[in-house]
């Protein structure tokens, strides 16, 4: 264990939790804004992995294919949110087994469409190099997702914190109810996030595609990972979102390296250590 | 009373009167299950905690007398029961130092990746689960000289242990200890207030309700002569959750009813089509969106609706609001 194994597991980490902050962004933001815990969140990702893929199987470019597959998956998002989600975003529990219904439904159609051998995606060609740093090897796709993560993260930080917009969300997570009694129109930032949330895992999807391949299970295997993110953050802060996702991702990949057998159980870990220390979350404020 | 006496002589007279033993065995299943259900509902009726772990605790009962029988030759019925037992309430012990810590929301959030971390465990773990093989080769112990390895036999063996459960937890949650767990669910500050340890109820109900669920997980485990990572996945989970709300939240013996429309249910539609996945998910939505409050509740608002009243099928209370848990009132509730 050299300094070259350290290396590596450090940018696979930052790699593979740069793909959870966009899944666990769009969670921790729908949560703290209306209650809805979206079990379907990593679904949507799976839905965007696939979409993605049938687009570059038609010689679409890779990047615009995952933009259109997450505009794809945002236009479903939005459907389930307004025809179901909508009405019960004071009611934790009822949406969360809606969202749970809806990814058995989607989970189903998926291996309907795409049958259930894992696929595999490769990265736009000119990334498809890797990195030799003395006797370390990196794939240059790797480097690519962590930038990309860390630039869409830039956006969505200085969207809340600059725009109208932002500050209508950041108001209605605090108080809802005094957000809605100045006049503000809470219900647009909901229906916003909801999309936002849907876009950036069905983006993520193809993005993060060469990494995780595509297979059915893929989701139920990234939900406990995007929760410890979650929780380990604090429900509700994109700022927890993104020191989650790099801390969950690293534990991740060390956790894989150095013991294979237990490498779900060593996210158990960061998950006990905070609910023990701190359990609003890093980011999260007391209630 | 009568209704209940009616329905226990009917279960033990349908084996004998040429019942195919398909449906026996799914009778059986359906009794192990809705000891489950019993069990988490009285955590999710008269605790006011949404346990989504209960699987976990189901499952790695399973797992601790299969690995006992097939590792460590422990071939007794009650070595296997006892041992299967400890494992689940092990597993809630340390489950609820962590997600104790929280409530409401926060709790359910916790449950879920603690089970979903439990399935991890037991998929990959092969060296002592067997990863996603699982544990096979199990043979049903005697119980008191009695071979049990006729499903008939079986049959009654899970009859007989719905019986000890629904006793045992009916007069649990009439006990005192029951009806601080019934306060706790409906105004956990007054409780406090009043002196009482809010937390080390919550835990003791939990341990209670997992050693429960470990009972149906031994029995589960003998029952199938199998044991895999599917027995303690957050699916089944859900599906245990799903039973309390069919049967009715904070009613115990409604959960048999739960159990049996959820077996029979998800038995015959995978029989029957391959996208039974998809037909259960839409279930899904559709006990939630017009069922919260039951089977009970749903037949009340058709019955009004009979006799000319108007009104929507759809309830107007909000999910398990009848039971007082609200989840976000309870959220504020806590300082």
């Amino acid at each position: 264990m050299g300094a070259a194994f350290y290396l590596q597991n450090v940018l696979g980490g930052l790699a593979y939790g740069s793909l959870l902050f966009l899944i666990a962004a769009g969670l921790t933001l729908v949560f703290g804004l209306m209650r809805i815990l979206n079990l379907a969140q990593t679904a949507f990702y799976l839905l965007g992995a696939y979409v993605g893929l049938a687009l570059v199987t038609h010689h679409w470019n890779f990047w615009l294919a995952s933009g259109a597959a997450g505009i794809i998956t945002m236009a479903l998002g939005l459907a389930v949110y307004s025809l179901f989600l909508h009405r019960f975003h004071t009611d934790p529990l009822t949406s969360l087994l809606l969202t749970l219904g809806f990814a058995l439904m989607l989970d189903d159609a998926m291996l309907a469409l795409w049958g259930g051998d894992p696929q595999s995606i490769s990265p736009p060609a000119f990334l498809s190099g890797s990195v030799q740093l003395g006797n370390l090897v990196f794939p240059e796709y790797w480097l690519a997702v962590i930038v990309i993560s860390l630039a869409i993260a830039a956006v969505l930080f200085a969207a809340l914190q600059r725009t109208m917009l932002g500050v209508i969300i950041r108001a209605s997570v605090d108080d809802e109810e005094m957000a809605r009694g100045l006049g503000v129109n809470v219900n647009r930032a909901f229906y916003l996030v909801f999309a936002l949330g849907a876009l950036l895992a069905g983006a993520g999807g193809l993005l993060g595609g060469p990494i995780t391949s595509a297979y059915p299970g893929l989701d139920g295997e990234l939900l406990p990972l995007a929760f410890a993110v979650v929780i380990v953050g604090g429900m509700g802060s994109l700022s927890g979102a993104l020191v989650g996702s790099l801390l969950i991702g690293l534990v991740n990949a060390f956790g894989k390296a150095m013991f294979p057998e237990f490498s779900y159980f060593t996210i158990f870990v960061p998950v006990a250590l905070i609910m023990a220390l701190r359990p609003q979350g890093l980011f999260g404020r007391t209630p | 009373m009568i209704v209940a006496v009616a329905g226990l002589v009917v279960a033990a007279a349908l084996p004998k009167v040429g019942v195919p033993t398909f449906y026996v065995s799914l009778l059986t299943q359906t009794f192990i299950y809705a000891i489950v259900a019993m069990s988490l509902d009285v955590l999710v009726g008269f605790t006011g905690l949404v346990n989504f772990s209960q699987a976990a605790f189901f499952g790695v009962a399973a797992y601790g007398a299969a690995i006992a029988a097939t590792r460590f030759h422990v071939a007794s019925f009650g070595g296997g029961m006892a041992l299967g037992i400890a494992t689940a309430v092990v597993t809630a012990a340390i489950f609820g130092l962590i997600a104790l810590r929280a409530e409401g929301t926060g709790f359910i959030i916790i449950t879920i990746a603690l089970n979903q971390i439990a399935w991890g465990l037991a998929y990959q773990w092969v060296s002592v689960s067997n990863g996603d093989n699982g544990i096979t080769g199990l043979t049903r112990p005697p119980l008191f000289g009695l071979d049990l390895s006729g499903n008939t036999t079986y049959y009654y063996v899970c009859l007989g242990a719905l019986l000890v459960a629904l006793l045992f937890l009916g007069a649990l949650v009439r006990s005192p200890f029951g009806l601080v767990l019934q306060g706790l669910r409906e105004t956990p500050r007054r409780m406090r207030a009043l002196g009482y340890d809010v937390w080390l109820y919550r835990y003791l109900a939990l341990l209670v309700s997992a050693a429960v669920a470990g009972f149906a997980g031994v029995l589960y485990a003998w029952y199938n002569q199998f044991v895999g990572p599917v027995d303690l996945a957050l699916d089944l989970s859900t599906q245990f959750l799903i039973i309390v709300i069919l049967g009715g939240i904070g009613t115990l013996y409604g959960q048999l009813l739960g159990a049996l429309i959820v077996v029979f249910l998800s038995n015959g539609l995978s029989a029957i089509t391959q996208r039974w996945e998809l037909i259960l998910g839409a279930i899904y939505f559709v006990i939630v969106l017009y069922a919260p409050d039951g089977l009970v509740g749903l037949g009340r608002r058709i019955a009004q609706r009979a006799q000319g009243r108007r009104g929507s099928l759809a309830p107007t209370e909000p999910l398990l609001a009848a039971s007082g848990v609200a989840l976000t009132a309870a959220e504020i509730d806590e300082p």
